[in-house]
């Protein structure tokens, strides 16, 4: 019979993080699950980067933007290419690798960090606040933008986190906000005289709805069209800074004042005066304080760590650490692991296939060595990378992800992935260390029993208890 | 590490980089009686598809002025009456429409009017009045409601989509799935998952499904796509794209014409959002629209004779801004276009009435104001076509939709 603590030390690991690694079970009874959990909390420095040296959003867009004009006056035949320079070239290499490149690294770091909670936390708050890399543009910004604007905040304060969020080049292109014009401005008198070609000349509320209905209060927190008409004039001059901008401004998150609505307005009852870039800072520090947000975010956080459908009880422990500290995340990321709702030994979570799949590799000791391991059986199971199907991010319910064909998917991924790597494998401690107390008699006999090595692995990945969390 | 890598990719998981996801849906217990020949196709627009470009009204006197250079010009667009024309991308719907097979519903909405994707497509799809109304799919209840029997349900694609959700579990199907390990381990697994609530119906009904989708399989060898990458830049990336988009269709119509093959199916086409740059005769929203012309053109090649009994349903769930926004493209609105197709369907003009886009005309000023309610367009389809009993489509199907009257007169 396993001990409270061997169980506490399995959830811990499974739950929390992104699945244990041989003997990392153990080792986390050991030191006691909770401190465990705790010590991965780091306010100051926040989550690890997966890059040591990235290349910057702001020289991604700035190479990007080149290419375009490179392309341009290929087309219009001016100007020779140096052959180091060819567009084609570079955009190929930054189209391809790039985004590859951010992804391989954020799926090592969680195949062989020590910290999958800590993890674990960060991948919240960068789905939570997605940038989907479904436009050419912004697939080269995902990783930047969690890099530069998510993780350094993830156990700061929410406020920090949310304007971070949104001053991002890769959110304000994401969501059209870099090209929104106010239509009482001065930029927007000059294109009515002098139309630009490909240039429009007006407001784009895109970014402002996404964040009072994803980001911040929620759906039913009673916000009207105006408002959100509003808080989008209120945003215009927020913007990234294009080619003919000064050289330090390009690629870079500019405020544009000849873009900007001129005047007050008015976001959900309350009256912002005129205050350039400022306006929009305003809105967005009451919107991080409104109480509908700790409810709205609060409900999120414990339906990803625990259930699709959370305890009430536990809800209100965050929400309640989420109003008590001024929305610090870090008193919040204490209060779920100090949450007796949360350690439920009954595992209500079903993995997410990028869960699963680097649960795998952490199980067998293993991390993916190349972006062709991991983007294909993805895109399979319905999680491309760095491609979320909307500004809402990825699901977190089972439902979306058990759809007989991705089960299915997974089975098959399960048996290729164990035919290339069972054969060093003994199967029988492989699950013991993948799932410690929380592995059921029926999995165990059913790996002993198995014919081969392939099998029992397939028979692990496969297990009820490894699907779930 | 050596190579990890899926043993066999092809149509769908091609199909899914564009975007394009299936879900089936059927009744095999019904599959050779006369109401078990029909066949049903829903096809999900996601992102709010622009009704005015997909059907512009080029003969209503405001729409070029408030569409500005995003205006499909009426030179351009494929004429269906004094009013209407069809975008150019939309060439196979237009050939339908000629024949009597295809008709615009131009101002239809769902009965939500929060203009959230979320909120739009979970009232479209569950069928409720208001939003998270219901968890289940109204496709589901509806073929629950008209059964009473065995009802069986098929779904494709990597993610349940909400409208085949229910009561009724949907199987599961794509090109390509079978595994090539131990023959022994889906059996070890059905074993382990008997307590299972969502894994051991998931992985029976994907085990199940599998021996089908050999036969459809079958069907479409050689119906990859052609290897045009490298080659041709952007238009060719396009031709790609329409080829896969039309061997979906022929695949999926494959499939339907089986003995015991789903009757119902929902097939998502994403990325209609599109606030910025949305292009006119040529651009961003035409080339979805390319995609879903060739998606619609698989199918009534793929279907042959039984496309006499089908009904094709293509509907959004919202449309947008009469208006070009201030970055050349459109914002999430209200009123958008439904297509509805099938040799099943009656030859006839636009399904509801076009309120024009005259400023006073206009919902809250700036969205085409609808006037037929998407329930209503399914609730008519539902009943002529698929035979589902209409006290049933007002209690179990769409609850609280009195005001939602049946569209008469498509079948």
């Amino acid at each position: 019979m396993a001990s409270p603590t061997d169980l506490n030390a399995a959830i811990a690991v499974t739950r929390f993080g992104l699945g244990a690694r041989p003997g990392e079970i153990a080792s986390v009874a050991a030191a006691g699950p909770r401190q465990w959990l705790i010590g991965q909390i780091r306010p100051a420095e926040g989550a690890d980067q997966p890059q040591q040296a990235p290349e910057s959003a702001g020289s991604r867009l700035r190479n990007f933007r080149l290419y375009q004009q490179d392309r341009r006056q290929m087309r219009e035949g001016q100007g020779d290419v140096d052959p180091s320079e060819d567009p084609v070239r570079i955009a190929a290499r930054m189209l391809r690798e790039g985004p590859a490149v951010d992804f391989l690294a954020r799926a090592r770091l969680a195949a062989t960090t020590p910290a999958g909670f800590r993890e674990r936390w960060a991948l919240f708050w960068a789905n939570h606040f997605t940038v989907s890399g479904v436009k050419l543009i912004t697939s080269v910004l995902v990783g930047p933008f969690e890099q530069e604007a998510i993780r350094p905040r993830v156990f700061g304060r929410f406020e920090d986190l949310l304007v971070a969020s949104t001053a991002h080049q890769g959110m304000l292109v994401y969501l059209d906000q870099a090209q929104s014009v106010g239509p009482r401005s001065p930029a927007a008198a000059y294109l009515k005289r002098r139309p630009l070609p490909g240039i429009g000349g007006g407001l784009n509320e895109n970014l402002a709805r996404e964040i009072l209905e994803l980001h911040t209060v929620g759906v039913g927190a009673g916000y009207s069209q105006e408002d959100v008409t509003e808080f989008a004039r209120a945003l215009t001059g927020w913007s990234v800074g294009g080619l003919r901008e000064a050289v330090s401004q390009r690629g870079e998150f500019v405020f544009r004042a000849n873009t900007h609505e001129p005047g007050a307005r008015t976001v959900m009852g309350k009256v912002y005066p005129p205050a350039g870039p400022e306006q929009a800072l305003a809105v967005l520090k009451d919107l991080a304080a409104h109480p509908a947000t700790a409810r709205h975010i609060c409900g999120k956080i414990a339906r990803h760590f625990v259930a699709d459908d959370p305890p009430p009880a536990l809800v209100a422990r965050l929400e309640a650490a989420w109003t008590e500290s001024g929305g610090h995340l870090t008193r919040v990321a204490e209060a779920l692991v100090n949450a007796p709702e949360a350690w439920d030994p009954a595992p209500r979570k079903l993995k997410t296939p990028y869960e699963f799949l680097i649960s795998s590799w952490r199980a067998i000791g293993g991390q993916p060595g190349a972006i062709e391991h991991i983007s294909p059986p993805l895109l399979a199971m319905g999680q491309r990378v760095f491609s979320a199907p909307s500004p809402k991010g990825w699901s977190d319910e089972a439902i979306t992800w058990a759809a007989p064909d991705a089960i299915i998917k997974r089975m098959t991924w399960a048996e290729g992935f164990s035919a290339v790597v069972a054969a060093d494998l003994d199967p029988s401690p492989i699950a013991a260390g993948a799932l410690g107390a929380r592995l059921g008699d029926p999995v165990r006999k059913a790996i002993a029993r198995a014919e081969s090595r392939q099998e029992a692995l397939s028979i692990l990945l496969m297990s009820p208890e490894f699907q779930r969390r | 590490m050596t190579r990890i890598a899926p043993t066999r990719r092809s149509l769908l998981a091609a199909a899914g980089g564009l975007g394009l996801g299936v879900a089936f849906m059927g009744r095999a217990a019904f599959a050779d009686d006369a109401v078990g020949r029909k066949k049903l196709i829903t096809v999900l627009a996601r992102g709010g598809m622009d009704g005015l470009s997909v059907s512009p009204p080029v003969g209503d006197a405001d729409y070029a002025a408030l569409r500005g250079r995003i205006a499909i010009p009426a030179e351009a667009a494929l004429k269906l009456d004094g009013t209407f024309g069809l975008h150019p991308a939309l060439a196979a719907v237009h050939a339908l429409a000629l024949k009597g097979q295809a008709r615009i519903a131009p101002a239809i909405a769902s009965p939500d009017r929060a203009r959230s994707h979320f909120e739009a497509q979970d009232v479209l799809e569950s069928g409720a009045s208001v939003v998270y109304g219901t968890a289940s799919g109204f496709l589901n209840r509806a073929l629950t409601a008209a059964g009473g029997r065995k009802v069986e349900a098929l779904s494709v694609g990597a993610t349940a989509p909400l409208i085949l959700r229910g009561p009724t579990q949907a199987a599961s199907w794509s090109p390509g799935v079978a595994g090539e390990g131990s023959p022994r381990l889906p059996g070890i697994l059905m074993d382990l998952y008997a307590g299972d609530p969502l894994l051991a119906p998931a992985l029976a009904s994907g085990l199940q499904t599998e021996a089908m989708a050999a036969t459809a399989q079958g069907d479409m060898a050689g119906a990859t796509a052609p290897g045009m990458a490298g080659s041709g830049g952007v238009a060719g990336f396009v031709r790609q794209g329409q080829a896969v988009a039309r061997s979906l269709g022929k695949t999926v119509a494959g499939f339907m014409t089986q003995p015991g093959g789903p009757q119902i199916v929902a097939i998502s086409v994403d990325g209609w959002d599109t606030h910025a740059n949305q292009g006119a005769a040529e651009g961003q929203l035409a080339t979805r629209l390319l995609y879903l012309d060739a998606l619609l053109a698989g199918l009534n090649e793929g279907l042959g004779a039984a496309w006499s009994d089908t009904v094709v349903v293509v509907a959004t769930e919202f449309g947008r801004t009469a208006r070009i926004n201030g970055t050349s493209g459109t914002d999430h609105g209200t009123g958008s276009t439904a297509i509805v197709l099938g040799g099943a369907l009656k030859p006839g003009g636009i399904i509801g009435d076009w309120p024009t886009l005259r400023a006073d005309a206009l919902f809250e000023g700036r969205d085409t104001r609808p006037s037929l309610d998407m329930r209503g367009l399914f609730k008519g389809v539902l009943a002529d076509h698929m035979g589902v009993d209409r006290a049933a489509l007002e209690t179990v199907v769409f609850p609280d939709s009195a005001e939602a009257r049946p569209a008469p007169g498509l079948v």
